[in-house]
């Protein structure tokens, strides 16, 4: 049985400090933030064209979170994504016009339409969706990184909370879970100061929820949310921890929600400075202003990046539209795996 | 072959044991499992044979003991995960009816993992280690549900739990834990999910039973058998899926029908057979559907409260008779 851990390691990367991140990387992180950002800019549209059935949680803002955090994950990693994800699951690969497809009900998603939205995995690519109930992924995430313990496989899982999931008990239980066992976890929280409506004042006491890994004798981190690298750089620490078998890391990401809870949500009760604060932190801005800075893109490339993520999106939006509805029977079908209809993470032993 | 008699308990480790044995995929975890062999020594031995990493013992929280299982599930191993009491999966009960019992639905995973939930009444736990928790789950899409009577049955279905690709609830009963014991072979053996058997052939009344009941309905069908009227007992073993063919085929020759169930009355499974059976074989019947059920209120501590509260083959016999002489 291992010891205990005596403190956390709490660490805020200085603006500066990324490492050796090669510039294949670097490229690879600037197209997937447009992407999210693009995506998700789309979904609304398509929304508000009603070719979206039910709601919409945009991570509008969530970007350098979502994608930096998921870009650190391995081949063999699984990520279970949360609600406002979508930067994660297409930094992970997950095809865009499965997306939209999901987003539509068409019977060409990766669920058939049988759920909607964010609710999506793909077991191919290391990806288990969400359900509604914030908090229920987590121990999940343990099990699978146990899993890979017991087939002699080495599993880094990642999964997000926000400011107002880390109130729920079960982020507690498998924190607790994961530190006990050592399991190579990532918890990504994703402070973006609102919880629908509620302030983070009225979800925790604590200074940073990250404050509360030493008393799991985990290592827990705070970074910049809106920074991609800096999300990068500690999610691949975190994850080379865990390989070690130093156990799970908090990573507590702070950023900013810019819109409001769902795209039926005006968001009123967000005062407006922060709103403010959060557009000249934007991620997306932040990164590309960050690549001409140091060379890594310069101007002239930029218009071509943009035609190419519209263009991705485009065709992914086609693809989806052109996609015909399941058909009503399907609703009855397949409740069971049966006859070793059933798909495993990672394809099973 | 030899065929030795084993009781309900030691048929439950043995299942489990073989299935360890057979293939490195299914792993044990729960409360107190470990050194200490569990609450009621169901896994007694099996961390000294198996080792700490598939014989886990957890940290106390049933509802990650339940998420890590559909995790493991997930990433191709076979979990065991151990309720310390059935009454505990209420902690639980999100895991498992909404993110394993839609797994397959939604993602087309599959989710090959066993919950042992150790249930039922009669042996003073009071109200809150005594429930029957079927109801709350049978009513939920794509979770399997079974309950053996016999030791034969626990091991038999243990092993089909094990082997089948769905999330299952195997809800062994506690007061049958060391009161019951029959014949269970050494060899490799299982039985089928959704099998009723006939325990005792009848042609005047069916009475069907599962779990705690099969036994009181025996011996209500001796007592009723000197009275002249032969009865069928008939037991579920396997809630979902559930054989109601066996059930339709009983009543069909037999025109009576009790069902009784240890678990609360009102919207309990005996409800439901009661409504497949007045839509499927109304016209057969020449009585009422009689239901022998608890009573619809906690399960009651002191000895005597509790006896009124639970059925017994006396309450069965009643209600039988009533059915057999309307």
């Amino acid at each position: 049985m291992s010891e205990p851990r005596a403190t956390s390691d709490l660490v805020e990367i200085p603006d500066d400090d990324y490492g050796d991140i090669p510039r294949e990387t670097l490229i690879g992180l600037y197209h997937h933030v447009r992407l999210a950002r693009e995506l998700e800019l789309r979904l609304v549209s398509l929304f508000k064209q009603s070719k979206v059935v039910g709601g919409l949680y945009p991570g509008y803002g969530h970007e350098a979170t979502t994608v930096g955090s998921a870009f650190a994950l391995g081949p063999g990693d699984v990520l279970l994504p949360l609600h406002r994800d979508l930067g994660a699951q297409i930094a992970r690969g997950q095809p865009l016009k499965y997306i939209f497809a999901q987003y539509m009900g068409k019977a060409t998603s990766p669920t058939g339409g049988k759920d909607g939205n964010v609710h999506l995995a793909n077991p191919e690519l290391g990806i288990v969706g969400c359900i509604s109930h914030i908090g229920a992924m987590l121990p999940v995430a343990v099990g699978i990184s146990y899993a890979g313990r017991v087939l002699g496989r080495t599993v880094v899982t990642m999964s997000y909370i926000g400011d107002g999931g880390s109130s729920i008990g079960e982020v507690h239980e498998a924190l607790n879970f994961a530190a006990v066992l050592d399991i190579p976890f990532i918890l990504v929280v994703e402070n973006n100061r609102f919880a629908y409506s509620t302030p983070v004042n009225r979800q925790y006491r604590c200074e940073h929820i990250s404050d509360r890994a030493a008393g799991y004798g985990i290592s827990g981190v705070r970074v910049d949310g809106n920074n991609i690298l800096a999300v990068y750089a500690a999610a691949r620490r975190a994850a080379e921890r865990g390989r070690r078998g130093e156990g799970p890391t908090m990573l507590e990401c702070e950023t900013m929600r810019m819109m409001g809870h769902s795209v039926h949500d005006p968001a009123q009760y967000v005062p407006r400075e922060l709103i403010e604060e959060g557009r000249r932190r934007d991620p997306v801005a932040r990164y590309e202003r960050y690549l001409l800075r140091h060379g890594v893109l310069h101007e002239a490339d930029v218009p071509a990046w943009t035609e190419r993520v519209a263009g991705e999106i485009d065709a992914a939006v086609t693809w989806a539209e052109q996609s015909p509805m399941p058909e009503p029977a399907e609703a009855a079908r397949g409740v069971y795996a049966e006859g070793g209809s059933g798909r495993t993470l990672g394809g099973g032993v | 072959m030899t065929v030795p008699a084993r009781t309900y308990i030691e048929a439950i480790r043995e299942g489990l044991r073989g299935e360890m044995r057979r293939d490195r995929r299914v792993v044990c975890l729960g409360e107190d499992i470990g050194a200490y062999g569990g609450a009621f020594k169901v896994t007694e031995g099996l961390l000294e044979e198996f080792g700490e990493a598939r014989v886990l013992d957890t940290p106390m929280a049933e509802s990650s003991i339940v998420g890590m299982a559909i995790g493991m599930a997930l990433r191709g191993l076979r979990p065991v995960a151990e309720m310390q009491f059935a009454d505990f999966i209420s902690l639980a009960f999100n895991q498992l009816v909404n993110n394993a019992g839609t797994l397959h639905y939604r993602f087309g995973f599959k989710v090959p993992m066993v919950v042992r939930c150790p249930s039922g009444g009669g042996v003073h736990g009071g109200p809150f280690h005594s429930q029957n928790i079927e109801a709350y789950f049978f009513h939920a899409p794509g979770l399997k549900i079974v309950a053996p009577a016999t030791a034969y049955d626990a091991r038999g279905l243990m092993v089909s739990a094990i082997r089948d690709d769905n999330p299952v609830l195997y809800l062994e009963h506690k007061f049958l834990y060391r009161r019951v014991r029959d014949e269970v072979p050494e060899a490799d053996f299982s039985v089928p999910l959704g099998q009723a058997a006939v325990r005792r052939p009848g042609r005047h009344l069916t009475l069907v039973g599962y779990g705690s009941t099969v036994a009181m309905a025996l011996e209500a069908a001796q007592t009723l058998a000197a009275e002249g009227v032969e009865a069928e007992v008939i037991d579920l073993r396997s809630l979902v899926p559930m054989d109601l063919d066996t059930v339709m085929q009983s009543v069909r020759r037999t025109h009576r029908v009790v069902v009784a169930h240890e678990d609360r009355r009102r919207g309990g499974v005996g409800a439901e057979i009661a409504a497949e059976i007045a839509e499927h074989a109304l016209e057969y019947l020449d009585a009422p559907v009689g239901r022998v059920a608890a009573l619809d209120t906690p399960v009651p501590f002191s000895p005597p409260l509790e006896e009124f509260y639970l059925p017994n083959a006396a309450k069965v016999l009643e209600v039988a008779r009533n059915t057999a002489r309307y």
